[in-house]
């Protein structure tokens, strides 16, 4: 297996694009990743791109082949795979286009994510995202997403010292980073009184809770890591990608408050890079919701079960704490569209160790990035590294 | 000079609560009302619909001057709301008024700007001596969704401005308008209740075109905001024409008579037009007044008015010939969820 790195990325502004269709957004985030790695398209051996439901967004299926002919690719006949696992579909694509590069079939590729959500009702989105979730047995009985992660909160406020403030320091926190972030979606500042008058919207989750609804895409590009020097000063080295899978419904789970498929995603990534948690600098978690964080990082192994508001309180997870946890503003302040979220994670990661990242600019040589499908049924997880 | 020769308008009396709509969907009445700065909507009675709204407003132009029905010679009433798909409610109107049989007449429809057309057209009319005074109207007895958002704004009511050149107590100075094709609401022909794009309605709809349409006509008359005394813009919550009003450099003062919908309602096609007519109830002789109404689909016109000694003229103007919007607003009788369910004609009623 060769050893991968990350020799170009790019990102659209994360927001309700109005102005831009699905088209754009991928077409955008590609040719910035380009222009950032000194490449033409006519180099690129093949695309693996995440998006959750182009069909029920925008009606368009066949993603794979629509963006190699949109990149205008078509008559170069490269291989354009879509990759799905939900809000996952990002990070898949990521490591799916590792697996291309490391095994020698491919060598420059691009891994992208894109997502057009807001040209449907804000009910139609919703639902479209509880089809990541078991249907049968969650959607058929009213659950949505939002429902499901107050289930986890619920139970883990109530098993563990977990207070409403702490979890809104969450919100707060990544609002901060997001202020501080070009792309964010929200770039505000907020207050956890902000959280706490939001509206209520699956108890003890409110608004300020939840991650948007966002357009975006974003696109990283790949190669051996002996040839990356030829693009790029700064290439960024894969050191892990795993995966894992669990139950689709939270109710199968053996504890609904503990991701196993993140502790066990987790586990096999520190063990492919030889690391430990005190080696990582920063790390994007999937905060799909603000509990969301909270379990992540204990799940990670970055603290044990239950710690994990008090370290947000703390100011550890902060900008500039001991364990910065999305600088990005995460999902969210920063926004999910969630096909390009994965993506979106490397990109952040990319920026923060070639020391690109601005004002929220901070010390990292290796960085992780923990991207989460449905209440937990997939799980990636990447750690990258500074050359 | 074309202008405003009189104008009335007509609410119906009902009012149905935040409160009481969000207690039957199990919403939060608190959060709506802070998002919306809406407390209270108007109910038509169960006899009352766009027709009956419009006569009455035109009834009460009317009545605050003295003007002979056969000098109008067009009739135009602007509404999402038409009793009829074919036969027009100008002619009801018309009728009513005792302005037929040499007039035109036609019901125009632009979301929630028609009326404000309406104006447009009868200037047209007038400017090019066609027609001695044009009558415009926006009237609805609005749709909106059992259960949607809409639902806690969509109220009834009119306003009829009477356009032409003899000593008008407003002079219109110019007007223009910003249109494109923006599907922000809309309703399908031969549905019961409007469909909207959600957040869409907001950036994309209601403040690209207000602002379009404004800073349009500013730039043509070398304005700005200060040169107002007042500003009326389209009021589908208290929100939107607060915002941007602040957008374009407008106080909270100057918006503050013209705000009517906090314990109104979105009355549709009627909105900016009361305002502007809840404007001129308090404005005095050279005031200058700034209006933008928006339509959904989309579009905005922009007015810029200046209220003449006419309005205070009492030989020619009755100021207090009819209802101002204040009184019409005052002492409402309050209705349950089940009343306004009557009211709206949602019960399927055994012949």
């Amino acid at each position: 297996m060769k050893d991968v790195a990350v020799i170009g990325v790019g990102c659209t502004t994360f927001g309700e694009k109005w102005n831009h269709s699905f088209r754009d957004l991928f077409i955008e985030a590609g040719a910035l990743a380009l222009e950032d790695a000194n490449l033409s398209g006519e180099q690129i051996d093949a695309l693996f791109v995440g998006n959750m439901s182009a069909g029920r967004f925008i009606e368009q299926e066949h993603i794979g082949a629509l963006i190699a002919d949109y990149a205008g690719l078509a008559t170069k006949h490269i291989p354009s795979t879509r990759v799905e696992a939900a809000c996952a579909s990002g990070g898949l694509a990521f490591r799916q286009a590792i697996t291309a590069v490391a095994s020698g079939m491919s060598t420059i590729v691009v891994a992208a994510g894109v997502e057009k959500m807001t040209d449907i009702t804000p009910g139609q989105t919703v639902d479209t995202l509880a089809s990541a979730a078991d249907r049968e047995w969650e959607g058929f009985m009213g659950a949505t997403f939002p429902g499901l992660y107050a289930m986890i909160a619920h139970d883990y406020m109530h098993r563990y010292p977990l207070t409403r403030e702490q979890l809104a320091q969450v919100a707060v926190k990544n609002h901060f980073n997001g202020a501080r972030n070009p792309i964010a979606q929200f770039q505000q500042e907020i207050s956890i009184e902000t959280v706490l008058s939001s509206s209520l919207v699956a108890d003890p989750l409110r608004l300020f809770d939840c991650s948007p609804i966002t357009d975006g895409a974003a696109a990283v590009i790949l190669a051996p890591l002996e040839i990356a020097k030829q693009f790029t000063d700064t290439p960024i080295k894969v050191l892990a990608s795993a995966q894992a899978s669990d139950t689709i419904a939270l109710h199968d789970r053996r504890d609904i408050s503990t991701l196993d498929a993140t502790v066990e995603a987790g586990k096999r990534a520190f063990h492919q890079a030889g690391l430990t948690h005190r080696d990582i600098d920063l790390v994007e978690v999937h905060d799909c919701f603000t509990i969301g964080e909270i379990c992540a990082i204990e799940d990670l192994g970055f603290c044990t079960k239950g710690e994990a508001g008090q370290l947000t309180e703390d100011g550890v997870t902060a900008l500039h704490g001991d364990l910065p946890v999305n600088t990005s503003g995460g999902l969210k302040a920063c926004g999910h569209p969630v096909g390009a979220t994965g993506i979106k994670q490397i990109y952040e990661v990319v920026l923060q160790l070639r020391g690109e990242a601005g004002k929220r600019q901070i010390e990292a040589e290796r960085g992780m990035t923990h991207n989460v499908g449905g209440t937990g049924a997939t799980v990636v997880i990447h750690i990258l590294g500074a050359c | 000079m074309v202008g405003i020769i009189t104008y009335g308008v007509y609410i119906p009396r009902f009012r149905i609560r935040v409160t009481e709509i969000a207690r039957v969907w199990g919403a939060n009445a608190e959060d709506i009302m802070g998002g919306l700065g809406v407390y209270e909507k108007s109910v038509p009675d169960l006899d009352e619909d766009t027709a009956t709204i419009a006569v009455e407003a035109a009834r009460n132009a009317l009545k605050k001057r003295r003007i002979n029905p056969q000098t109008i010679g067009a009739v135009y009433v602007g509404s999402e709301s038409h009793p009829y798909a074919v036969k027009p409610t100008a002619c009801t109107v018309g009728e009513a008024i005792g302005a037929t049989p040499a007039m035109t007449a036609a019901d125009i429809e632009f979301a929630c700007k028609a009326g404000t057309a309406g104006i447009q057209i009868c200037m047209g009319l007038v400017i090019s001596g066609i027609i001695e005074n044009g009558l415009a109207v926006g009237s609805d007895v609005s749709q909106g969704a059992p259960g949607d958002a809409l639902e806690y704004t969509a109220a009834a009511g009119g306003a009829a401005f009477l356009i032409g050149r003899e000593d008008p107590i407003a002079i219109i100075n110019r007007t223009c308008s910003f249109t494109t094709d923006t599907p922000d609401f809309w309703r399908r022909s031969g549905e019961e209740y409007p469909r909207h794009g959600g957040r869409f309605t907001g950036d994309p709809g209601y403040f690209r075109h207000v602002q379009g349409a404004a800073r349009m006509l500013m730039e043509q008359i070398s304005t700005s905001a200060q040169d107002y005394d007042y500003a009326v813009f389209h009021q589908p919550n208290a929100k939107f024409p607060r915002k941007v009003a602040q957008l374009l450099g407008f106080s909270a003062e100057q918006i503050k008579p013209g705000l009517v919908v906090p314990h109104l309602g979105n009355t549709y096609s009627g909105s900016s037009m009361i305002g502007l007519a809840a404007t001129l109830d308090v404005a005095k002789p050279g005031d200058r007044i700034f209006v933008t109404s928006f339509g959904s689909g989309a579009g905005s016109d922009a007015f810029d008015l200046q209220v003449t000694d006419m309005i205070e003229c009492r030989d020619l103007y009755n100021r207090s010939g009819a209802p101002t919007v204040e009184d019409l607003l005052k002492d409402p009788i309050y209705v349950d969820y089940a009343q306004y369910a009557k009211h709206k004609g949602k019960f399927v009623m055994q012949a």
